[in-house]
């Protein structure tokens, strides 16, 4: 299934390793903030509510 | 309908919520096809062996760290001119979505540059200007965490985007401006004869796609995030004020 990278394998499994990694990371980064943010937010106007 | 409606936070919300199921799937499809075909079916090219399959990585990463800094001027100059806040907000959100495609660009090219160029890094002026287009995108993010009142933190990197439009541009460009250095012209063309094999095209225009995609995906997501985070702010300072 490996396709025959010869003398370029570090080069090319490198650069693909090196993308999907940073890409994981920043997806991974968005979706935790995103989360933190909405949590944060949902409490706040639920105290406000609650306090008139 | 006018495309301003879209400033309207509450609006924004809304388009967006039904969007990102869309955007999402086309991004994840997009990437899967496109990965897995210039990975494991394209052939060697001659002149650069199997080191040809890293163009699935590196010209996608590339070309959206040169047009994300666009879209940051374009979003930028609406809220100079016309101070819609979700258009800054977007520009914020933009901003570190962008420095990780420069840095992918920078890396792939450098691991790609050791085996056919003989060297990691070498001063030439695209890889010069895309670095310089990296600490733009650095300097950008720390100025706006920098700045506590977000109006002034908008107009400022505002401004720092219009000086840095010079450097995406001289990025694009580069090769063309000074017909000297290691890199090699565009990969792509609309003229048949210096456009990539279709064999590599197809391929690669998908990973384009996917990675277009995956920007409006997190780039809505963020956008997203900035807007709840903005509101979060005017509420506990309402709060306290209370």
């Amino acid at each position: 299934m490996m396709p025959e990278l010869g003398k370029y394998t570090v080069t090319v499994m490198g650069s693909y390793i090196a993308t999907i990694a940073l890409l994981a990371v920043l997806v991974a980064l968005t979706l935790w903030k995103g989360a933190r943010v909405k949590r944060a937010l949902d409490a706040q106007e639920e105290r406000m509510k609650k306090n008139g | 309908m006018s495309i301003w409606e879209y400033a309207n936070p509450k609006k924004f919300m809304q388009t967006s919520s039904w969007a990102l199921p869309f955007v999402t799937v086309g991004a994840v499809g997009c990437l899967a096809v496109g990965l897995f075909w210039g990975f494991f079916l394209t052939p060697e090219a001659t002149n650069f062996g199997s080191t040809v399959k890293v163009i699935y990585v590196h010209v996608p990463s590339a070309m959206m760290a040169i047009n994300i800094w666009v879209m940051m001027l374009v979003t930028s100059l609406i809220w100079l001119i016309r101070r819609h806040h979700v258009s800054a907000l977007a520009a914020k959100a933009a901003a570190p979505i962008g420095m990780v495609m420069t840095l992918i660009a920078l890396i792939t090219g450098a691991i790609w540059g050791q085996p056919m160029w003989g060297t990691w890094w070498e001063w030439d002026p695209r890889l010069t200007s895309f670095l310089i287009l990296f600490l733009f995108y650095l300097g950008y993010m720390a100025l706006w965490e920098a700045i506590d009142n977000p109006d002034t933190a908008a107009d400022l990197t505002g401004v720092l985007c219009l000086v840095g439009s010079v450097f995406a541009l001289l990025s694009r460009y580069a090769v063309n401006f000074w017909n000297q250095g290691l890199h090699q012209g565009a990969t792509l063309s609309l003229d048949k004869q210096e456009n990539i094999s279709d064999v590599y095209w197809f391929p690669l225009l998908l990973c384009i796609a996917g990675f277009v995609l995956l920007f409006v995906t997190l780039l809505l997501l963020r956008t997203r995030t900035e807007i709840r985070a903005r509101r979060l702010k005017a509420l506990e300072q309402r709060e306290r004020m209370a």
